[in-house]
């Protein structure tokens, strides 16, 4: 894996999706200020980490959406290149116009910060390879805005094309109201893009990889990303 | 605006919160009258927030060293050292005026306050913590204030990047018109790479750092130093409003520059702002200091140089780079985005001279302005300590099942969940025990250190008897550390009281630092930071005595920590410590009696600390599954945390006879634990603290999913947990 971390001013979770790289791929990631022009020459997985990039100003994710590294991102996944997404990075990429949608304020209108639970919806992905289709793994959420929401032929195409990787569900996988913190539609969790090389997730899986700091269901993502780029060599 | 050679009248004077006997000074001090500008400055550096005027020569008094301790207070934070080359960097600092006014902004600010104090310091920010006291539910406000200060802190920190992983909060009539929100911030650096306040060497470039200055938190200081009364809100203008988008600029390019050795010196600007921290500077290292102040970025245009002096805009720094490093520091600064200018020098006439358009707009002694500040030996009377309460004498509940349930949903001791999942507990990746325990643990960058810390104080206590609740607060913060297996090694301490004028408030105030001193030094627990929050009161009414300690504590291998929450059903619950039912100031009589009197539970420090040393070798020993201190609410309440924690339940064996049933599992007898044991190595801990000479009784076992105390009707956990989470929710919402 020869991972690149981008960093915008005032993302903030960067070093939480470093350190959780090298635990399960064993290789240190390149960090890449929002400022260059090219992605580290061999980059196989650009990742989008969380925070508050331009403090949110504006809109979440609009202003570092329009970085120059960016451009180079979309044509790193123009040419299928495999692209995550996480939190502040998920919304960056749905303004980016990698990813459709929006994600709004939560319902509550209040920053919520607690473990939720995921059903994964397919494990044939290159993100979901860790996972059995309708596994649920409880990962943590913390996002005022993770809200998902996308104008029915949107939503309809996503469901259609089985492109909803991951769902807020009970912990036994039930699709449910009272377990959907942030009341995103059709409990909407993770999206992919058409191509299915570019994943925007709200959750932190790189905040669940050891069993004394919460869990290690997060794990999965990262070792069948590593499985994926390992074959794809 | 005014101009800066207006004659300064006595009411000029007493605008600028200066008594007429300080004015006489000031004009002793300098021999002519000052400019108004001038008059700011020492308003900004005289006022009580700033020159600890009425507490200083009591918080002589307080012990501040060990050898682990690598810095005291008088710096921005306290600095110990935590082993292996490391140092944990950290202070609370209270912002209650601004967050009463206007609660978003000025708890957000408290917490960027606190964040830039100890990365000052060339610490790394991982963790913040907070203690919050809210008025009575039914106050009008108080879900207003709830609701915004929540949202602050929030938005600060998580923006920010540092997790929020512990507070407290409470309610209480009392804070009505005064609410109190202190916040805490704990760092890591190296331990031969911190940075200080001290300026060296003459000449050298004074640079200012982070986010321009503007009009807003022009006397914050002073503002924070005077009574509330019913035109308080007319002072919003003096709070600042906070960026944390731009701090989290300025720590990393902070950070950044230290690694790169550029850096002399550095001084955050908190209250007071410029004024503060230049003469800071310049007087620590006994230098003298220029500034001109046509090079400090403004964002507003026409700021004269009084504005400037006075402004307390957020993100911002002063410091003194090596003269060889300025280019690189700059071109660091420039990448963030963020201001840098060169905008004074260090003089060898121990002066403070700020220059405007040409012009000198004040010409000050430098030492003087902070060592001559006034220092007050006011007045103080102790007030008559209320007698202990005859536990046989208060009527006990309809059922002891009964009581647990009203208790756990009262303000005080129900969940604050709502509260804490508002912040970022996880970011980091390090948080090992989340908001909800005894104590928050943290991981040490990879590991296996951890650092455990909490805030605790009980004001009702320290109303009824400051001594006694001064050292319970202490007691408590260091039970705390304790319980997850931490050994304590410093506070922090946010003294929080009314009107020091009045002699019975400053009868407290002597007697909560008189009883922090006692537990600190019996307990081996320094005081190495602190920050001092008086004239809490509206009206004339003041607030209960709030001495909020902010304690750390270090674990060798964090998966030792012990946490609250049963792990198996049929387990030996045992309560280390002694309990003989006291009920004076306790929840059960003021929630269930309705009656707050009596004399607090007293604090034996020696017993304190053998109970404490003895769980604590438990827990090291990976002797028991479980523990929990014994606080507010008395042993039941401690025991149905634990289950409520886990799920588990637990069968608990009656009372004993020679102490009333609800003192017994509602009494606040201090110096307590829960633990749990597998079942059969209950006698061999038992034996175990025989030998230490610690009592310790079993009471029970964990068992299914309710708590059945015998003879007493069994209560669901799943119900008690219900009733514990819905309070503040439904509160919040408007149902309650």
């Amino acid at each position: 894996m020869k991972a690149a971390v981008l960093v915008f001013p005032g993302i903030n979770r960067e070093r939480d999706m470093a350190r959780t790289l090298r635990l399960t791929s064993g290789h240190e990631p390149a960090m890449v200020w929002h400022a260059e022009h090219e992605l580290p020459a061999g980059t196989d997985l650009v990742v989008v980490p969380g925070g508050f990039s331009y403090g949110d100003y504006l809109r979440c994710g609009a202003i570092a959406a329009r970085s120059p590294v960016m451009d180079a991102v979309r044509k790193f996944a123009a040419k299928g290149g495999l692209v995550l997404g996480v939190c502040n990075g998920f919304q960056i990429l749905c303004e980016s116009g990698l990813l459709p949608g929006v994600l709004m304020r939560n319902e509550n209108l209040r920053f919520i910060c607690r473990d939720v639970f995921l059903k994964v919806e397919r494990s044939d992905t290159p993100f979901t390879r860790g996972y059995n289709a309708g596994q649920v793994i409880r990962v943590p959420v913390a996002h005022g805005e993770g809200n998902y929401i996308a104008d029915g032929e949107t939503i309809a195409r996503l469901e259609g094309e089985g492109r909803v990787i991951f769902r807020y569900s009970s912990p036994d996988g039930m699709i449910d109201p009272d377990w959907n913190h942030n009341g995103a539609i059709n409990a909407i969790a993770g999206i992919v893009n058409d191509r299915g090389n570019v994943l925007g997730m709200m959750p932190h899986p790189e905040n669940h990889v050891e069993a004394e700091i919460g869990s290690t269901d997060g794990r999965g993502l990262f070792a069948g990303l590593a499985e994926a780029l390992k074959r794809a060599a | 605006m005014l101009a800066n050679n207006v004659k300064i009248t006595p009411e000029l004077v007493a605008e600028h919160g200066l008594k007429p006997d300080e004015y006489q000074r000031i004009l002793d001090l300098i021999g002519r009258e000052p400019t108004l500008t001038e008059l700011g400055i020492f308003s900004a550096m005289w006022n009580e927030h700033c020159s600890y005027k009425s507490s200083k020569v009591h918080l002589r008094g307080l012990p501040t060293k060990a050898p682990w301790v690598i810095q005291g207070p008088g710096e921005n934070a306290g600095v110990i050292d935590i082993g292996d080359g490391l140092a944990c960097v950290f202070k609370m600092e209270s912002h209650n005026h601004p967050s009463y006014i206007e609660p978003y902004q000025g708890a957000a600010t408290g917490v960027g306050g606190i964040l830039r104090d100890v990365f000052t310091m060339g610490a790394r920010p991982i963790a913040c913590l907070n203690a919050l006291s809210f008025g009575a539910p039914d106050h009008p406000k108080t879900r207003h204030l709830v609701s915004g200060v929540v949202a602050g802190i929030g938005g600060y920190g998580n923006s920010f990047g540092v997790p929020t992983v512990a507070g407290s909060v409470r309610f209480h009539k009392r804070y009505d018109g005064n609410i109190l929100v202190n916040a805490m911030a704990v760092g890591l650096a190296e331990k031969d790479k911190i940075f200080y306040a001290a300026a060296s060497g003459v000449g050298m470039p004074i640079v200012y750092l982070g986010s321009k200055t503007g009009r807003d938190g022009i006397h914050g200081a002073s503002m924070a130093s005077a009574e509330f009364d019913d035109n308080s809100e007319e002072k919003r203008p003096t709070v600042q409003v906070g960026d944390p988008f731009s701090e989290k600029l300025l720590l990393e390019a902070c950070l950044e520059i230290m690694a790169k050795d550029c850096v002399i010196a550095i001084q955050d600007m908190g209250a007071a702002g410029l004024t503060s921290s230049a003469t800071e500077m310049g007087a620590k290292g006994n230098l003298g200091v220029t500034l001109d102040l046509d090079k400090v970025p403004c964002r507003e245009e026409g700021m004269t140089a009084y504005e400037m002096m006075l402004s307390e805009s957020q993100e911002r720094m002063l410091m003194v780079l090596k003269p060889d490093k300025e280019k690189e520091a700059e071109a660091i600064f420039r990448k963030w985005g963020l201001d840098f200018a060169v905008v004074g020098e260090t003089t060898p006439s121990m002066r403070f001279i700020v220059k405007h358009h040409g012009e000198v707009m004040a010409d000050l002694p430098i030492k003087q302005l902070g060592d001559s500040a006034p220092e007050y030996k006011r007045p103080f009377v102790s007030l008559e300590k209320p007698a202990p309460v005859d536990a046989g004498v208060i009527e006990p509940p309809g059922s002891i099942a009964d009581a647990l349930e009203r208790l756990i949903a009262t303000p005080d001791l129900c969940s604050k969940r709502w509260v804490w999942e508002q912040y970022d507990h996880i970011i980091g990746g390090n948080t090992v025990q989340r908001p909800g325990g005894d104590a928050a643990v943290v991981r040490v960058l990879d590991g296996p250190k951890g650092l455990a810390m909490t805030t605790d104080v009980t004001p009702r206590y320290c109303e009824a008897n400051p001594f006694e609740g001064g050292k319970q607060a202490v007691a408590e913060c260091w039970r705390n550390l304790t319980a997850v297996g931490a050994t304590p090694l410093a506070i922090t301490d946010n003294l929080n009281f009314g009107n020091p004028e009045r002699p019975e408030i400053m009868g407290q105030f002597v007697g909560c630092v008189r009883g922090i001193a006692e537990a600190c030094k019996a307990l081996d627990f320094p005081v190495v930071s602190g920050n001092v929050s008086l004239y809490n009161e509206t009206n004339g009414k003041a607030i209960l005595p709030t001495p909020s300690i902010g304690g750390v504590g270090v674990l060798a291998d964090f998966k030792k920590s012990a946490s609250i929450a049963f792990k198996k059903k049929g387990e030996a619950i045992l309560v280390v410590g002694e309990t003989t039912g006291w009920l004076g100031q306790s929840i059960y009589l003021r929630e269930i009696c309705a009656r707050e009197e009596g004399a607090p539970p007293p604090v034996d420090l020696t017993e304190e600390k053998e109970n404490g040393d003895f769980v604590r070798a438990l827990i090291l020993d990976g002797a028991v599954s479980a523990v929990h201190d014994v606080s507010d609410g008395g042993l039941l309440v401690a025991v149905a945390e634990m289950a409520m924690a886990s799920g588990i339940g637990a069968r608990l064996d009656a009372a004993p006879d020679d102490v009333p049933e609800h003192a017994y599992w509602f009494g606040e007898d201090q110096a307590r634990y829960v633990v749990t044991v597998p079942a059969g190595e209950a006698d061999a801990l038992t034996a175990r603290a025989r030998d230490a000479n610690v009592p310790v009784w079993r009471i029970g076992e964990t068992a299914g999913a309710t708590i059945a105390i015998s003879g007493q009707r069994a209560i669901e956990v799943g119900e008690l947990t219900e009733r514990t989470e819905r309070w503040l929710p439904s509160y919040m919402a408007g149902e309650g």
